[in-house]
């Protein structure tokens, strides 16, 4: 099933024939997401525009995807999330002359606003309003199901186009590299919050949460995301997106404990103070910090930069007003901790506890290392979630890749070595920030694709086919046939 | 289930239509309780409000200066009781990405710089504004999100600035000097 759909030409009744039963099968969406989701697709399939030409070949035939003329300047983007689509919208922008494909591997485009940002943060998703503009833009594509490296190479993009960036984020995760990690009981965060999220990939994790405490791993904003689905009162819950499945066994769960890992201390803390103001905030809750954690913080305090000063004030006040909350479910920072083992039951078959080395700081502030004591701790818990970091992946052997790094070598945007090859998001950074950091990050991918197109750095005397070159690839390698949804759209 | 969204969906426009009555009048401490409230729905009411008063001819004009991130400068006439925000989508302005959370406090991508004589005049920022602000690319000691900023007739003829990063920054403040 490749999903070939320009955001505003396709004809209503494909889309909904063809699209939606895949979509409510592959995510069973609760009825609010379901909603989003067909909003999402009734704009994409709101365009009845009648194809108007029939001699640009059969792709623009049927599916009316050719503008006339056809645009001179083919640029792909690889990857269908925040970053190719805000790249996308820049590159269009820019040039009146340019087309702008985006090749995303699910079928459904904005890949981690849908599937990352949690489920009670739905004003972080209306940034889907913006992607979707960009997406109906007469010169802009959006081509799902197509898994770049697999069902067309990256040679054989840039062959069809004068310039393809690569957008694909990081899919992979960071393995903590312990003992006992592949033990029943231990996730990764990103499946976790895959699953919660309806991610076709996450469906079967069906994690086990019959235990009084879980343990993350990592102090980012993705473990609290998780420590706050754990622990949000289930009314809340209800009111979100989140999928049915994750309502049901979130209602059964008996997780009343969850403990947020970190190897340094409370000034080094990743996440940031909206997930840590929710976190304090969240009802039916209180926190559980330990005071010989934040040993020396008060005084330090003064010399710290705002946004820093701020989450460290905003913990402190959280130790100093525990007592007087209320709730019978607790969350808590445990710092200076490393992972060195999970213990298994006495049968070997699943997750009893986590082994912990204690640390202590070497020098201060951000750049502050994490040096083992010696001392070891032991906690009993029945879940380890853990939450040390997203990864990128190599996307085809003909893309240079830093594996220490784990991203696409770059300056600025530019890929090494590779004339008309660029990349933007995590790919390109490496997986941290906020959406507005992923936006200017694109920006400027984007910005200099424009400056090489306009500057001729990027040759562009040569006629390029861009999709009319890689469909009949995808069509030959039956890419095209795998769901039939394909074969509708052509 | 059809009918309780569309029930939902009423209860909440008439929330924003709340909104929008009560700080067209001048009701600013409404927006710290309400201000989650979705922003296109409260701006879709604000402009049917602003209409109505558009019509008896009693709203006063407001000259603003925008200067975008590659240093352009737009004036617009702008009604009081708008949002900075409301100002950039409505008047259709060309500032990449702006307002991308259609201001729900949930980015910082309405970021807006002022000068110091205007920022010292405006209203407190509740603490959401803060943590947002906290994550801004390039913020200054006179840094606000649009979204929260609401224009008054004080500030007839200001300017505000699209951040830059550091290099046009300095460009910026040598070319208003």
């Amino acid at each position: 099933m490749v999903l070939f759909c320009k955001i505003d030409d396709v004809n209503s009744s494909l889309v909904s024939v063809s699209v939606m039963p895949i979509l409510v099968s592959h995510f069973n969406p609760r009825p609010k997401m379901r909603l989003l989701v067909q909003k999402s697709l009734f704009s994409i399939a709101k365009c009845t525009r009648t194809p108007t030409s029939n001699t640009v070949g059969k792709f623009n035939r049927h599916r009316g995807l050719c503008t006339s003329p056809d645009p001179h300047t083919k640029v792909c983007i690889v990857g269908g999330g925040p970053a190719g689509f805000y790249t996308a919208q820049h590159i269009v922008k820019g040039r009146p002359d340019v087309q702008v494909d985006v090749y995303e591997r699910l079928p459904v485009p904005f890949g981690l606003v849908r599937f990352g940002v949690a489920p009670d943060h739905p004003e972080v998703k209306n940034v889907i309003n913006t992607f979707t503009q960009t997406a109906q833009h007469e010169r802009c594509r959006f081509l799902g199901n197509v898994t770049v490296g697999k069902d067309v190479s990256v040679e054989e993009l840039r062959r069809a186009y004068h310039a393809v960036v690569l957008s694909y984020g990081a899919e992979g995760n960071r393995s903590m590299g312990v003992p006992g990690e592949h033990l029943s009981g231990v996730y990764s965060a990103k499946d976790f919050v895959g699953w919660y999220n309806g991610l076709p990939y996450n469906k079967e994790l069906r994690p086990d949460l019959s235990h009084d405490t879980a343990v993350i791993l990592g102090q980012g904003n993705v473990a609290l995301d998780v420590a706050r689905i754990l622990l949000a009162p289930l009314d809340m819950l209800k009111t979100t997106d989140i999928t049915q499945v994750a309502l049901d066994a979130l209602a059964g769960s008996q997780v009343r404990r969850v403990l947020i890992v970190g190897r340094r201390g409370p000034m080094q803390v990743a996440c940031t103070i909206k997930e840590l103001r929710e976190m304090v905030n969240l009802p039916g809750t209180q926190p559980d910090l330990l005071t010989e954690d934040f040993h020396g913080v008060q005084e330090a305090l003064k010399e710290l930069a705002r946004p820093r000063k701020r989450l460290t004030e905003l913990m402190l006040k959280a130790l100093q007003e525990q007592g007087a909350r209320q709730g019978d479910r607790k969350w808590g920072f445990r710092f200076l901790r490393g992972p060195l083992e999970v213990l298994p039951t006495p049968d070997g078959t699943r997750a009893a506890a986590i082994r912990l080395a204690l640390n202590r700081l070497e020098g201060s502030g951000e750049g502050a290392r994490a040096v083992p004591t010696g001392e070891v701790e032991e906690v009993p818990c029945g879940i380890v979630i853990s939450s040390i970091g997203y990864k990128s992946l190599p996307i085809d052997p003909a893309v240079p890749f830093d594996p220490r790094k784990a991203i696409v070598p770059n300056n600025m945007g530019r890929v090494q070595d590779n004339t008309g090859l660029y990349c933007s998001g995590w790919v390109k950074t490496g997986p941290t920030g906020v959406i507005a950091t992923t936006m200017n990050n694109s920006f400027d991918t984007g910005r200099v694709v424009l400056q090489d197109l306009d500057s001729g750095a990027v040759d562009l005397t040569e006629a390029k086919p861009g999709l009319q070159g890689i469909a009949p690839l995808l069509e030959k390698r039956g890419t095209a046939a795998r769901a039939g949804a394909y074969r509708d759209f052509s | 289930m059809s009918k309780r969204v569309c029930l939902q969906s009423i209860l909440s426009v008439q929330k924003a239509c709340l909104w929008g009555v009560l700080s067209g009048l001048g009701f600013q401490s409404a927006r710290h309780q309400l201000h989650l409230l979705p922003r296109r729905q409260i701006s879709r009411c604000s402009q049917l409000f602003n209409a109505s008063q558009h019509n008896s001819s009693t709203t006063p004009k407001v000259l603003v200066h925008f200067v975008n991130q590659d240093g352009v400068k737009s004036s617009v006439t702008v009604s009081e009781g708008e949002t900075l925000l409301d100002v950039v989508i409505n008047k259709n302005l060309d500032i990449s990405g702006f307002g991308a959370c259609e201001g729900t406090l949930a980015c910082s991508t309405c970021h807006l710089v002022f000068e110091e004589d205007v920022f010292d005049r405006l209203e407190p920022m509740v603490d959401e504004e803060v943590d947002m602000l906290d994550l801004a690319y390039g913020v200054t000691k006179t840094s606000r999100l649009g979204c929260q900023v609401t224009v008054e007739g004080w500030m007839d003829g200001m300017t505000v600035y699209v951040p830059q990063d550091v290099k046009d920054q300095r460009e910026i403040s040598k070319g208003s000097k």
